[in-house]
């Protein structure tokens, strides 16, 4: 019966190139089938429902196919998934959404400053490889807090880990399975409330049944989505505009282009020099601290993030782990250096043919978004041409072509409109949207299933029941599953602004919670548990604190912590008028925090809360190191186990009852 | 080979030289994450032939990713010929 078990398991691996050959071309086929039904006239909408309805049924299709009933295939999908396609995998877990439709937006509307985002969310798997992934492989956990428990002295390590994780992970998931309800709706006409709780069916049937297992092999399916989705149109775009279909290379042109354009409006007078920020000018967005910041923390949180740390855990070798992550690089990559050519490109669309065109002569396929509210000139939505004349007229001394200030773009809307922009048929459209689908869902998938298996493994397993048989655990993990998701989708369905801006906040609360005590767990053996406890709570506890006071009560946190006024980037005048706020009769709860809803106002160094985990970080790897030369050495044979841990041959130190 | 002594030694200087390669990459990593882009508008005058790129920003944008990239490949094969070296690799 094992053996034959172990056969079937070995085509199956074996098997695989020529699967997902398959899945590709049938993918590409199912394209062409899709414009050949759009050239014989079928509505746009159908198309928009079969790409949709279609990609969920094969994602649904892999989830049932690889249900399972093991706790070492639910947990770690069996450790023998190829390096390579755990690096598929890892990519789709972690780009979500915001990488897929927000990405290109940020980079548009930031010019060079957005970079800080693409290098952040790139440089950590240098640190996923050198210090923490292949390490805890070889320890042979089946979440992160297991580390922490065994490394740092049982269950209330542990249960700083479930914490930590809960908190970096919910919001997150939030945010992804509100991007799902945005995408659905505006795609496929479904009300809000109703797509949030249609693409939760979808998350479900890919986790529920085969936990890790499905979610793997779900995952690799949605990558090949996601990245077919996004270079398609950009490719062709590319093909169109210069000749070359590798627009990575193209749109150096294209920059310049841009910034001769921008030298031509200020001249012509269509931008004033306040509206306009330059392109490729650095350090006009973000300070140079923020700058560096955000880099930091989005790299350092990325290796600190219990849903991509798990990934590695399924590999077959500590070996094949470290190569996991080179390609799980490569294939994220591949998305974050086209986004820049997606921002560049739009721009010069809007640069060369709204902005100083006269009125009458917008190209059309910006109504489509101005009725959705996000394109607005002369402040009014765009939605036809006569409501931007209208709106216009109503400005004094309105020269009747469209100003540089005149123009506001949602980010969402510059890789929904590439296809649009570029005149490419409707199913390019509908692509791009199933490929922004695939993105939300994978990454829903791998986070809901880090929490839930936090709160079935380690809280309900490890902490209330040890002795539950195998069938009780599963079925405890799929409840919860089912759960959070639910919870998740609630939360998302109320639409809540804060929760979405939150997802920034995550990195730095993974990283000020996780890192300090993951990397000195495996980098110095006489890191005591005490020591490690009071590290991450120092280091969590600081960043949060500067994250809800500066967000929450800027006015207690000027008043009591001697926080200052944050400076404007470009002329270093202070963002509020301190004294003057402070006076206002609700000064304690919420005065300076009223544009973007992430950002603060006021705060310690001039440091943006996104990137408290520099704060925190620090504090941690301190706290550790001075709490642990307090105390006493841990034992032999602790330090004898983190020495098993960094050698890759022999067995995994912890030996998980599998049946 | 299989005395205790042996392995302890072993084990340090396996150690060791993980460590040293550890600090290679983490000063690279470092260089490229952030070093290189502190430098952004002296390099921006220079135009990168033919693409038509600043220089600062492509480095950025592409650059300091492809090295990223490289990097991983790198490491994961220097690692794994120090396992190796000192008998700690796994089986093939």
């Amino acid at each position: 019966m094992s053996t034959q078990a172990a056969t079937n398991t070995s085509d199956f691996i074996k098997n695989l190139g020529k699967m997902y050959g398959t899945y590709t071309g049938g993918f590409i086929g199912f394209i062409l089938f899709l414009a050949i039904l759009e050239q014989i006239g079928v509505p746009n909408k159908i198309l928009g429902y079969l790409f949709v309805f279609f990609t969920l049924a094969v994602y649904a299709i892999i989830g049932i196919m690889t249900r399972t009933a093991q706790v070492s295939e639910y947990y770690v999908a069996g450790r023998r998934v190829p390096a390579f396609y755990n690096g598929m995998a890892t990519g789709a877990d972690w780009m979500s959404a915001a990488s897929f439709v927000g990405m290109a937006g940020t980079l548009f509307l930031l010019g060079y400053d957005g970079l800080a985002w693409v290098l952040g969310w790139t440089g950590g798997f240098v640190l996923v490889s050198i210090l923490i992934g292949p390490y805890l492989r070889k320890f042979g956990a089946y979440t992160v807090p297991d580390f922490l428990s065994f490394r740092y002295g049982g269950n209330f390590a542990r249960f700083l880990g479930v914490i930590v994780l809960v908190a970096c992970s919910f919001t997150y998931v939030t945010a992804q399975i509100y991007g799902t309800g945005l995408i659905a709706s505006r795609f496929l006409g479904m009300q809000f409330e109703l797509a949030v709780f249609a693409g939760l069916v979808g998350i479900l049937l890919c986790a529920m049944l085969g936990g890790m297992r499905a979610v793997t092999w779900t995952q690799i399916a949605q990558y090949i989505v996601l990245i077919i989705a996004y270079l398609t149109p950009i490719v062709i775009l590319s093909t169109k505009n210069y000749g070359i279909p590798i627009p990575q290379l193209t749109y150096g042109q294209a920059i310049a282009d841009i910034t001769a354009r921008e030298q031509g409006m200020l001249a012509s007078g269509l931008a004033t020099a306040a509206a306009l920020k330059p392109h490729i000018q650095p350090f006009i967005n973000y300070s140079p601290l923020n700058f560096f910041a955000i880099i930091m923390c989005m790299m350092v949180g990325t290796a600190s993030l219990p849903h991509i740390l798990m990934r590695y855990f399924t590999t077959p070798s500590v070996r094949e782990a470290r190569q996991s992550v080179a390609w799980s690089l490569l294939f994220i990559f591949l998305l974050y250096f086209s986004a820049p050519a997606y921002a560049a490109f739009s721009k010069l669309e809007v640069y060369t043919n709204i902005i100083g065109r006269d009125l009458a002569a917008i190209r059309p396929w910006l109504f489509n978004w101005g009725e959705l509210g996000l394109i607005q000139i002369c402040g009014k939505n765009a939605a036809s041409i006569d409501a931007v004349v209208a709106a216009c007229k109503a400005i004094a001394g309105h020269p009747g072509v469209v100003r540089l200030q005149d123009f506001v773009i949602n980010t969402d809307v510059i890789v929904l409109s590439t296809p649009e922009i570029a005149g490419l048929p409707y199913v390019i459209s509908g692509l791009v949207a199933a490929g922004g689908l695939a993105a939300a869902l994978s990454t829903a998938d791998g986070l809901l299933l880090a929490i839930a298996n936090a709160l079935s493994h380690d809280i309900y397993y490890k902490m209330i029941d040890p002795n539950a048989p195998t069938i009780r655990r599963l079925t405890v993990a799929r409840v919860l599953l089912v759960g959070v998701a639910l919870v998740a989708a609630a939360t998302a369905a109320t639409k809540p602004a804060d929760i979405l801006a939150m997802v920034g906040w995550a990195f730095s609360l993974a990283m000020a919670g996780n890192f300090p005590a993951l990397v000195m767990g495996v980098w110095w053996k006489r890191t005591t548990a005490t020591g490690a406890i009071c590290g991450i709570i120092a280091g969590f506890g600081l960043c949060l604190f500067y994250l809800v006071t500066t967000r929450y009560f800027p006015g207690a946190g000027v008043k009591y912590f001697g926080m200052t006024s944050l400076t404007s980037p470009l002329t270093g005048a202070p963002l509020v008028d301190i004294a003057k706020a402070m006076a206002l009769p609700n000064a304690m709860e919420s005065f300076p925090t009223l544009a973007h809803p992430l950002a603060n106002k006021v705060g310690w160094f001039d440091l943006t809360n996104i990137a408290c985990g520099l704060l925190g970080a620090p504090l941690g790897f301190a706290v550790i190191y001075i709490v642990s030369l307090m105390g006493r050495a841990p034992s032999a044979e602790m330090q004898a186990f983190v020495d098993d841990i960094r050698k890759p041959r022999g067995r995994t130190v912890l030996e998980e009852k599998t049946t | 080979m299989t005395d205790s002594t042996n392995l302890k030694e072993r084990e340090v200087a396996h150690w060791a030289k993980t460590s040293r390669l550890m600090f290679t990459h983490l000063g690279i990593w470092f260089f490229f994450g952030f070093i290189i882009h502190m430098f952004v508008a002296p390099l921006n005058k220079i135009t990168i032939p033919i693409l038509g790129f600043p220089l600062g920003f492509y480095m950025a944008a592409q650059g300091s990713l492809i090295v990223f990239v490289v990097m991983l490949f790198v490491f994961a094969k220097q690692q794994d010929r120090i396992d190796r070296e000192f008998d700690f690799a796994e089986d093939d």
